[in-house]
């Protein structure tokens, strides 16, 4: 090759582009983020904004340690946010994990007819969320939705429930269309692995008569264990900012909103940037800390060496 | 697999047909609505008894300049794609073909980039969008979109850049190819089916947005559809419109539809190298 340092010269030239641009759409503007979370400022004047420190975060009226919260951190509009995409997060991701197994094991089966299964498997993936959360909506309407019709006609139920309004249903409901959305992505990313597999592995305990559940523990699982991981991550950061499907599908309402919706009515319908500033920095904090305490005992590596 | 018992193909053949159903049916039933109108609407059965295409025409015809949002998303992830698959092809180049000092660190840093929360950038991305003067503009969308479809157009790329032969690039460069011939002339054909598979991944990606294009537009004329067709509304609060509603979202998600369909493969091998390898 040619000259090194030459070679060095030019990857630089090449990157500048990127990375001054990557500067300038996410880092300053993280950075700006950053900053008015710790000043008040109205969305009507970003220049009138008043240094106040981390009032926004533990003051009077602050996110955390609020002496107006008078029913407890969590019955707080912001603590119940947390813990609904907590709730969020662990359930559909756990869902969709399973579900996605499921569906990848069944389409690692040879069969006829295989290709258009895993075609038709991909069609929710395909779909728009906003899309999804509004065709769930009309399915699931509480009193012409095709579901409720279902159920009634099938004797499951005497009065038809509003799965998307009652606090009851609501969050089942969200997870519901989210795992519907999101595990032929799992499926997918999971069935590529299975098909990584030595067959002659498979051939071999089949001959010796091992027990196909024992095979899945035993040899399936841990060889799929490392693309399992980075696809749970994936999945778990996704769902962790979820916004889009609950703000459609269950407008927001106090039962479903997650940490994103709190930091957007904030921000924009209450006009707060500094306060919903707090709010979304505080998100950024607890998100990364989340994924890095999974990635901690999930013992995943994510090293430029697997790119 | 010939060995297998006959309640096996039963069970396989019984998932496999259920598996089919609940992943297609939502989507009949919303082409099946957006084909009622009136009372038929709240008729469940899958097929209309008269179908029309009234809820079609009215979405172009009606208040809701639905035309004008399609010309939006269409420009706007046209415009997005193009950007991210430029740069990201010469940054790419870089981080896949040369060893440079601090290589690993950037690469940690575009897979930070690419999966943190971008509601984290709300406020900030408020004042630059607005200082760029670009509040309100449907290109102006472009700016937030780089957050995403750059990073991870440029860690997929690297992968598959990753992969093409050493021999290639050292011919290349006894003939006198500087890097960027090399990258456009002799890559690029190669690259064809990574291109694809980033561009529509990037692609869906614009068009699905929904944050920043709620919050950065609040101008009718310039919104894009997600928006467009979550602000849908009727006569009065009551009456939602689910037929012009199911009719919106049915032309927004055939084309990507097709799109995947014709080229699931290639996607599917641009989802993996993102994140199987990653």
């Amino acid at each position: 090759m040619s000259n090194p340092s030459n070679r060095s010269r030019t990857a630089w030239l090449f990157l500048a582009p990127m990375i001054i641009l990557m500067i300038v759409v996410a880092a300053w503007p993280l950075g700006r983020s950053i900053w008015f979370s710790f000043t008040e400022t109205n969305i009507n004047d970003l220049s009138a904004s008043r240094f106040v420190g981390l009032e926004n975060y533990f003051g009077e009226f602050g996110l955390f340690a609020n002496p107006n919260y008078v029913d407890g951190f969590w019955k707080s509009d912001w603590g119940m946010s947390i813990r609904n995409t907590f709730t969020f997060a662990f359930f559909s991701v756990a869902l969709e994990t399973l579900a996605g197994l499921g569906v990848a094991m069944l389409l690692n089966q040879e069969f006829r007819g295989r290709a258009f299964v895993r075609t038709a498997v991909l069609v929710p993936w395909a779909i728009p969320t906003i899309v999804s959360a509004k065709m769930w909506g009309w399915m699931l309407h509480d009193q012409f939705g095709i579901i409720n019709q279902m159920l009634v006609n099938a004797g499951l139920i005497t009065q038809k429930i509003a799965f998307t309004a009652d606090p009851q249903y609501a969050m089942w409901t969200v997870v519901a269309v989210d795992v519907w959305k999101t595990t032929p992505f799992m499926a997918l990313l999971i069935l590529a692995a299975l098909q990584t597999l030595p067959k002659d592995c498979y051939e071999a305990a089949k001959v010796d008569g091992v027990h196909p559940l024992r095979l899945f523990w035993k040899v399936t699982l841990p060889l799929i264990k490392g693309p399992l991981m980075v696809a749970v991550i994936f999945r778990l950061l996704d769902a962790l900012r979820v916004f889009d499907l609950i703000f459609v599908l269950t407008s927001n309402s106090s039962s479903t909103i997650s940490m994103s919706g709190f930091v957007r009515r904030e921000m924009i319908d209450n006009g707060n940037m500094g306060y919903g500033s707090a709010a979304s920095t505080s998100l950024f904090l607890i998100i990364f800390l989340a994924a890095f305490i999974f990635m901690r005992l999930a013992r995943v590596k994510l090293s430029e060496e697997s790119a | 697999m010939k060995h297998r018992p006959l309640w096996g193909s039963i069970a396989l053949y019984t998932l496999a047909a259920l598996l089919v159903a609940i992943s297609v049916y939502p989507f009949l039933y919303a082409i099946s609505t957006s084909l009622k109108s009136g009372a038929a609407l709240f008729d469940t059965h899958l097929w209309p008894t008269a179908p029309s295409f009234a809820n079609y025409i009215g979405l172009f015809e009606g208040s809701q300049p639905f035309g004008r949002h399609l010309m939006n998303s269409i420009m706007v992830a046209t415009v997005t794609v193009t950007f991210a698959v430029l740069l990201g092809v010469t940054a790419a180049y870089a981080l896949g073909r040369i060893q440079f000092k601090g290589k690993g660190l950037l690469l940690l840093a575009i897979l930070g980039v690419s999966m943190f929360p971008q509601v984290a950038v709300l406020s900030g991305m408020f004042e630059l969008i607005q200082a760029l003067g670009l509040y309100n503009r449907a290109l102006g969308l472009v700016v937030p979109y780089t957050i995403f479809t750059l990073p991870f157009t440029v860690w997929i790329l690297t992968t598959f850049m990753r992969q093409l032969p050493k021999e290639l690039e050292e011919a290349a460069i006894m003939d006198g190819c500087g890097p960027l011939r090399i990258i456009f002339l002799v890559f690029m054909p190669l690259l064809w089916p990574a291109l694809v598979s980033t561009g529509l991944l990037a692609f869906i990606g614009a068009w699905n947005e929904f944050l920043f294009a709620l919050t950065f537009v609040v101008d009718d004329a310039q919104r894009t559809v997600p928006v467009s067709i979550s602000l849908i509304s009727g006569a009065n609060a009551f009456e939602i419109p689910w037929g012009s509603i199911m009719a919106a979202s049915v032309i927004v998600t055939v084309p990507l539809l097709a799109l995947v369909l014709v080229f699931q493969q290639k996607i599917v091998s641009g989802l993996t190298a993102g994140a199987v390898k990653g």
